[in-house]
């Protein structure tokens, strides 16, 4: 999309080619008429306004919210119309609002020119001619040589050419763009010319688009007296602006993506918003509200003209119609009263509202960043929020869709056991042996003889040669550090000393098989100029020339390497998954092999065989070809390997197999169980092999021993003799009679888990199966969907394996559309998680060992799986409860504000005469009722957070957006009603005596409206602060600050005669009313009337609140407790103490399991 | 790996981040609240009787002196064209009417807080600001010029229908009917006399309303409403502040006199009265009452039962439902004791 929306702007010949041309050091020296390509400059902009389109701008872009919009509308209609309060009431609020976003916009703008400014003048040299020329980094064209330094930044996308290194590599940091902070290896484009000047070469390369990860393009590089030499361009050749140069002191690049095409700028473009269910629910209420707001304005103009018909009342003699009034149009008369009661009705939907709502969210996620307990020692960093969006959405979720591998598991890969040959070989064997290192004579007694010296040694070189791992470079720089390193390595009987930390990979198995290799006696050395240096175990170093890296991707599952050794020939070492991998070997050598794999799968390791296959030099320099041809290839590049690295994976001979641990992550079956308990639905969605992912659900404790496990794989789809798609059927509908029909109908509510006596079931899928579900027959289609769906919702857990990260995103959908359109949660740590993340309501990215991609893309990043159960129980649950509060009471504040002002209406000929002072009006929601609900929404905890994390049960009363839900809102509804009622005619009836001051005078009508509005704003705040449980001195600084202010404020508006006011209603109407016993007292009387059912309430619903919360925790949780305190033994002490609410007692726990927990993870 | 890199991003340990405010955890239990509600009953009982015995004690004499009916003696002024008309209602007291005795007017069905009536008014003219006299505001329309487009001071509808009914009240004794002196002074809001509004400093105050007119209802200018008392003119007579202070609903008083002069000061004494009335103001046709009301005030205003029946009821509820919280828990055994 947007490359060919690009496309479009650069116009002219571009915008129909698929590729860009440029043209670096001299011109080809054609005489055809030469058209220089235009490319955009090396200008970054990434901010929105300039200082004439700003305010224009800005303003066009805040009206566009319907919120602002409205008010817009009321304003201007009471500037056109006369209207009973002065355009200022509404004009004032607005006029805030919007200044107080544009200047925060404006602000966040001004930020981004000084940053693009930093950029765009950033000194850069450019070679031209021969010469280095100095200049800023936005004159940088396409096709310019850039000359960067060491530690520097790279300007643009740059083909890398020349590099200071030898070996023609150099190092990248590209943590500004994705995070990664490990370094990469990037590659010069072979065998182009050591001097730049007489480089004379095109590249054509594709079209910017915003993936980082690939590039496809094609060098050709002309020679005076030669036929063009044609160089193949991929993503290890370019240099991606943003990105740091590392490790290299200098490198010449050309640039070939400039400016805001720069694959740094295509990613700059924001996410779709997601917006929260509550959101929803705010609309939906606003809607209702506009309806009473229109119906009230409609009563009062239909009784307006009822009333003044009757003779006498229309036009009584001391209040005589003007002119003008009496030769308007009865019907423009009617429209014109009807906004004007709209206009004095419309404070009943505040603007502050939507203010209020963006300021808690805003400052709410704070509290996610500064939470200690995500903090994570190991990595350094705690929570991470990208969107405060959807704080409170973290309170509703009701699926949680988690990927296993790093995120289940910890993705701390270690070598377990390998076989070879059909022997085992348990790596426990070989710790003992380790000491013995240094006996270099014996490695066959080392692996006992199992098999062949011969085997054992291949398989240990083909662990040693097939990965793409880095060996970490010293703190040294450049070149020297092979040297450094050999030196310790020459070291007799030393294990080398990077064996904690020396190597980097792009996958943390590859990093467990070379030192599950290095453990058995294969240190990998590193890489030197494509070469590749390994120690056997006879300590004697061996080199084999790299020949091609067939990468490993997700659909092969495995990858391979064609290395020739120092006799001459050419192996090709594969390793991948059994599955890829059996069917590419000679079949008699894998039955002996199959059982280790499967047995290991069962025991949750994660298994790989490798295998090789020597080449014949005529095989080889096919292959060769093939593959250079392939690489060379501008489109379908992908599928044109794919098929080569098919055709060069085959016929080969299996060795072994290999078992790597992947451990579970701290706490995953706590977090796991705690969830379950919330009544959330946890549903594993992994690419691995099914027996793997079992084991892991049996593990983290998602599946039990009592659970049946409802399959419906490709293995119990092909055991009989009929076709597949009649099997699918069959077992779909057996499965849903077994887990739908046959289930006694749970009670609605949401009472499932472990609360149900009843079976339990698990649903296994894989990617296959799935795929056959989704996309079977038209007609069937959707009614297989709706019978896995249906059987997956009675599951407890459900899990899919072998999953595409486009399937994972397919089920996250499929969810989320279903009916009641429940909330989902992805959490996932790779790249092949970010579908799912940007799929469900809710993404959360773990900070892991697999890049950054997923952090990226998520909504929210924690360091740790356990990190969640906070997260959702704790902080998601308080999020909630305070936004459902915060848009409940706003309604029911403006409601019983402006239901007074309604009432006043039948009291003054439908006159819209207004009850408040204008002020009153104004500052109402502004100043008077805001900061308390503010601080209330930020600060409340209801129940604190350790028994909202001990009792996961407490989740579920708030499921299903419980406290926004029509009969929640029916009562903030009817309460504000009730005091509206109560505000009115409580007055009313103390006025029908209007001399209430003791010196026998008489208020009026603004007296009137004062001692409504007293009673309101009193009211109003004691309300809130009946509802807070949580008292900090926040909350009391503004409750109390807040009648204060009122009562100064009105003091003090009534107080002096403002020289700007055209007239002085107010005056001295506060202090008189003060002066008056009986105004006293029907406040006193009033306020308290109103809260009375309110405290009612409270205190009645204690009898039964504890009570039944006490019978839940007697019967399952303390099961449940029993549980955790048998497999986790370190939680005892944190699960007792939670029991008192001592916050210092509870830290001083935390204080004591840190070390420990510390220690736990820098064990293994 | 030294210690500070390792806290460097480290989420400070402050009780605000971390949402550990020392907090205060109100627990409205039943041992609090059943106390609590019998204490706001006693209370509001105690209010209740003692607000409930005030208003009862103020004697409160209404005369309704619209003459609507036909044997009413105002009756006869009812008629528009009837210029001038006195009528004379007579009362009896049978017993003393404690002082000081307040007299007020009433008028039902009577909208000053319509909103174009309320805002019909120039509020810079009544603080005296002479550049308005001359051009007054525009809100007063159709009250702001007469027909010979002279700008009329007071302007606006509110001044324009100033009440002007006169009250004299006689006692009647053997020897004739003795005049009971009504004070003027102290009916309307200070701040109002003193503050708000304001006379032209122009001496005498009649050059100040050279080229302007008299509202139109007005028999008698601005500057000539108290012909007894010279300071009483102008925007600053205490008749016309207290009817500038719009009423708050469409039936209401307001003060007229105060009784505080010589031997009434303690209050009527028995005895027969008479009440002679200038019938001036025209309520009849917009079905308007007009009443006079005569009261004596304590220290929570007029006479007003509303409060201590509302004070009386509600604390008996408190009362009462703390009484059945009491039952409720004792059936539930105070599950909240813990």
């Amino acid at each position: 999309m947007l490359c060919r929306r690009l496309n479009r702007w650069l116009g002219g010949d571009e915008s129909r080619v698929d590729s860009r041309t440029i043209y670096v050091g001299h011109r080809p020296s054609t005489t055809e008429a030469f058209i220089p390509p235009k490319f955009c400059d090396n200008r970054i902009v990434s901010s929105k306004y300039t200082v004439w389109n700003f305010l224009p701008k800005n303003l066009f872009e805040q009206f566009r919210r319907i919120a602002n919009f409205y008010f817009l509308i009321i304003f201007l209609v009471q500037v056109i119309v006369d209207t009973p309060t002065s355009p200022v009431t509404s004009g004032l609020p607005l006029f805030f609002v919007i200044t107080v976003t544009a200047i925060k916009q404006g602000y966040e703008d001004w930020l981004r020119h000084k940053a693009d400014n930093e950029v765009n003048k950033y000194p850069v040299t450019v070679l031209e001619n021969g010469r280095r020329m100095g200049t800023e980094s936005e004159k940088i064209k396409v096709g310019d040589v850039v000359e960067v330094n060491e530690d520097e930044t790279f300007p643009c996308d740059l083909i890398l050419l020349q590099s200071t290194r030898d070996d023609d590599t150099c190092f990248v940091t590209t943590a500004s763009l994705d995070g990664e902070s490990n370094h990469k290896t990037h590659y010069t484009v072979p065998d182009t010319e050591k001097d730049l000047d007489s480089l004379s070469a095109t590249i054509e390369c594709e079209q910017p688009q915003p993936d980082l990860y690939k590039f496809v393009g094609r060098m050709h590089i002309y020679k005076t007296d030669r036929e063009p030499e044609i160089r193949s361009l991929g993503p290890e050749n370019l240099l991606l602006k943003g990105a740091t140069l590392k490790n290299t002191q200098r490198i010449c690049g050309v640039a070939v993506y400039t400016g805001m095409e720069t694959k740094m700028a295509l990613n700059y473009q924001g996410k779709s918003q997601k917006r929260s269910a509550v959101e929803k629910s705010i609309n939906a209420f606003l809607l209702v509200y506009l309806c009473i707001l229109v119906s009230k304005a409609l009563v009062c103009t239909t009784l307006k003209y009822v009333w003044q018909s009757k003779p006498g009342q229309d036009e009584p003699w001391y209040n005589q119609k003007t002119q003008r009034e009496k030769e308007t149009n009865l019907y423009l008369k009617m429209f014109t009263d009807f906004l004007s009661f709209m206009v004095l009705f419309n404070f009943i939907i505040p603007v502050s509202m939507y203010v209020t709502v963006e300021m808690q969210k805003f400052l709410g996620s704070f509290f996610i960043t500064w939470d200690r307990d995500f903090y994570d020692p190991e990595i350094q960093e705690g929570a991470l929020v990208n969107t405060s969006d959807l704080n409170e959405e973290l309170g509703q979720v009701e699926y949680v869709f988690t990927d296993k591998t790093g995120t289940l598991t910890q993705n701390n890969m270690e070598f377990i056991e390998c076989c070879i040959d059909g022997f085992q070989y348990k790596y426990r064997d070989a710790v003992s042996e380790l000491d013995g290192f240094s006996a270099t004579d014996g490695p066959v007694s080392k692996l006992q003889e199992k098999a062949g010296k011969e085997r054992e040694e291949l398989f240990l070189r083909a662990l040693c040669l097939c990965h793409t791992v880095q060996v970490k470079e010293p703190t040294g720089r450049g070149q020297d550090h092979t040297d450094s390193m050999a030196g310790v390595d020459g070291m007799e009987g030393c294990p080398p000393p990077h064996e904690q930390t020396g190597f980097i990979a792009s996958s943390p198995d590859e990093v467990a098989l070379v030192k599950g290799a290095m453990r058995y006696g294969f240190t990998f050395l590193g890489m030197e100029s494509k070469k590749m240096k390994i120690m056997n175990r006879s300590n004697a170093i061996e080199t084999y020339d790299l020949l091609h890296v067939l990468n490993f991707d997700p659909v092969r599952r495995r990858m391979s390497v064609i290395v020739r050794s120092k006799s001459g020939d050419a192996l090709l070492f594969c390793k991948g998954a059994d599955s890829s991998i059996f069917p590419r070997v000679r079949q008699e050598e894998v039955e002996k092999i199959r059982v280790h794999v499967e047995r290991n799968a069962t025991e949750g390791y994660r298994t790989l065989c490798v295998a090789y296959k020597k080449l014949s030099p005529e095989e080889y320099a096919r292959a060769d070809a093939d593959l250079q041809a392939a690489r060379l290839a501008l489109q379908d590049r992908e599928e044109k390997l794919i098929a080569v690295y098919n055709q060069v994976e085959a016929g080969m001979t299996l060795i072994g197999a290999t078992a790597v641990e992947d451990r579970l992550q701290e706490e995953a079956a706590e977090t796991m169980e705690a969830l379950q308990g919330a009544g959330i639905k946890v549903w594993v969605l992994t690419g691995d092999k099914m027996e793997t992912a079992k084991s892991t659900c049996y593990a983290c404790r998602l599946f039990q021993r009592g659970t049946e496990l409802l399959e419906l794989t490709v293995r119990t789809l092909e055991d009989g003799v009929r076709k597949r798609e009649e099997r699918l059927h069959d077992l779909l509908l057996e499965y849903h009679k077994k887990a739908v029909q046959d289930v006694p109908p749970t009670k609605p509510g949401g009472s499932r888990g472990w609360s149900k006596p009843s079976q339990d079931f698990g649903f296994i899928i894989d990617g296959a199966s799935l795929s056959m579900v989704f996309n079977s027959s038209e007609s069937s289609s959707s009614h297989y969907k709706n019978l896995f769906l249906q059987i997956c919702q009675n599951c407890t857990t459900v899990l899919c394996c072998r999953m595409a990260p486009l399937q994972k995103a397919q089920i996250v959908k499929m969810v989320k559309c279903s009916k009641g359109s429940p909330i989902t949660l992805s959490i996932g740590d790779g790249a092949n998680d970010v579908s799912m993340i940007l799929e469900a309501h809710v993404g959360i990215g773990i900070k892991g060992k697999e890049g950054r991609q997923a952090v990226r893309n998520s909504d929210y990043a924690i360091p740790k799986l356990k990190h969640l159960k906070k997260l959702l129980l704790g902080h998601g649950h308080l999020y909630y409860v305070r936004i459902a509060h915060l848009v409940q009471y706003f309604f029911y504040k403006n409601l019983c504000f402006i239901l007074p002002q309604f009432l006043y209406q039948f009291f003054c000929g439908y006159s819209q005469q207004p009850l408040y002072d204008a002020a009153y009006l104004t500052m109402y929601n502004i100043c008077f009722t805001s900061m308390p609900i503010l601080a209330y929404s930020l600060l409340e905890q209801h129940i604190c957070v350790e028994v909202l994390l001990d009792n996961a049960t407490l989740y579920r009363s708030i499921a299903k957006n419980a406290m926004l839900r029509w009969v929640p809102f029916l009562y903030w509804t009817l309460l504000g009603v009730f005091h509206g009622l109560l505000f009115f005619f409580g007055v009313r009836f103390l006025f029908g005596n209007p001399a209430l001051q003791a010196n026998g005078q008489v208020f009026g009508n603004w007296s009137y409206g004062t001692i409504v509005f007293t009673v309101l704003v009193f009211t109003v705040t004691f309300k809130l602060a009946l509802d807070t449980r949580h008292w900090t001195w926040i909350n009391h600084f503004v409750i109390w600050g807040s009648l204060c202010f009122y009562v100064i404020f009105s003091f003090f508006w009534g107080g002096i005669i403002w020289p700007f006011l055209k007239q002085q209603r107010l005056y001295y109407v506060f202090a008189h009313m003060l002066s008056s016993a009986s105004a006293w007292l029907v406040i006193v009387l009033l306020i308290l009337l109103s809260l009375l059912p309110d405290i009612l309430l409270v205190v009645l619903r204690k009898p039964l609140g504890p009570r039944a919360r006490q019978l839940s925790e007697n019967c399952h949780p303390q099961t449940f407790r029993l549980q955790l305190l048998h497999h986790y033994p370190t939680n005892i002490s944190r699960k007792e103490s939670s029991g008192g609410h001592e916050v210092v007692e509870q830290q001083e726990q935390h204080q004591q399991q840190e070390p420990f927990r510390t220690s736990f993870q820098s064990g293994p | 790996m030294s210690k500070e890199e390792n806290t460097a991003n480290r989420p400070d340990n402050t009780a605000f981040t971390q949402q550990r405010l020392p907090a205060w955890q109100p627990m409205l239990s039943a041992g609090i609240v059943i106390p609590g509600f019998v204490i706001i009953g006693v209370a509001f009982i105690g209010i209740g009787v003692a607000l409930f015995v005030t208003s009862q004690n103020i004697q409160v004499l209404e005369k309704d002196y619209t003459g609507i009916e036909t044997n009413s003696s105002c009756f006869k002024c009812t008629n528009p064209r009837v210029k001038n008309c006195n009528c004379t209602i007579n009362f009896s007291l049978d017993k003393l009417f404690e002082g000081p005795v307040f007299v007020y007017y009433g008028l039902s069905n009577y909208f000053q807080n319509y909103r174009k009536y309320g805002a019909s008014k120039d509020a810079a003219q009544l603080t005296g600001d002479l550049a308005y006299f001359t051009e007054p505001s525009t809100s007063c329309v159709p009250y702001q010029r007469d027909a010979k487009n002279k700008p009329i001071v007071p302007c606006g509808s509110i001044a324009n229908s100033m009440f002007n009914d006169t009250f004299k009240l006689f006692q009647i004794v053997n020897s004739g009917n003795v005049a009971v002196p009504l004070d003027g002074k102290g009916i309307a809001w200070w701040t109002d006399y003193n503050i708000k509004y304001r006379n032209p400093t122009t001496n005498p105050l009649k050059n100040a309303f050279n080229d302007t007119v008299k509202p139109i209802f007005w028999p008698r200018p601005a500057y000539e409403l108290d012909t007894t008392n010279a300071a009483n003119n102008g925007f600053i007579n205490q008749d016309f502040l207290v009817w500038m202070r719009r009423s708050a609903l469409p039936n209401f008083r307001k003060l007229y006199r105060r009784i505080t002069e010589g031997e009434y000061a303690k209050g009527l004494p028995a005895g027969d009265y008479a009440l002679v009335i200038g019938y001036n103001y025209p309520v009849k046709a917009f079905d308007g009452r007009k009443k006079v009301v005569f009261s004596n005030v304590s220290w929570m205003g007029g006479k007003n039962q509303f409060l201590g029946i509302a004070y009386l009821v509600i604390g008996s509820l408190c009362v009462v439902m703390s009484i059945v919280m009491l039952i409720v828990y004792a059936k539930f055994k105070f599950p909240d004791e813990e």
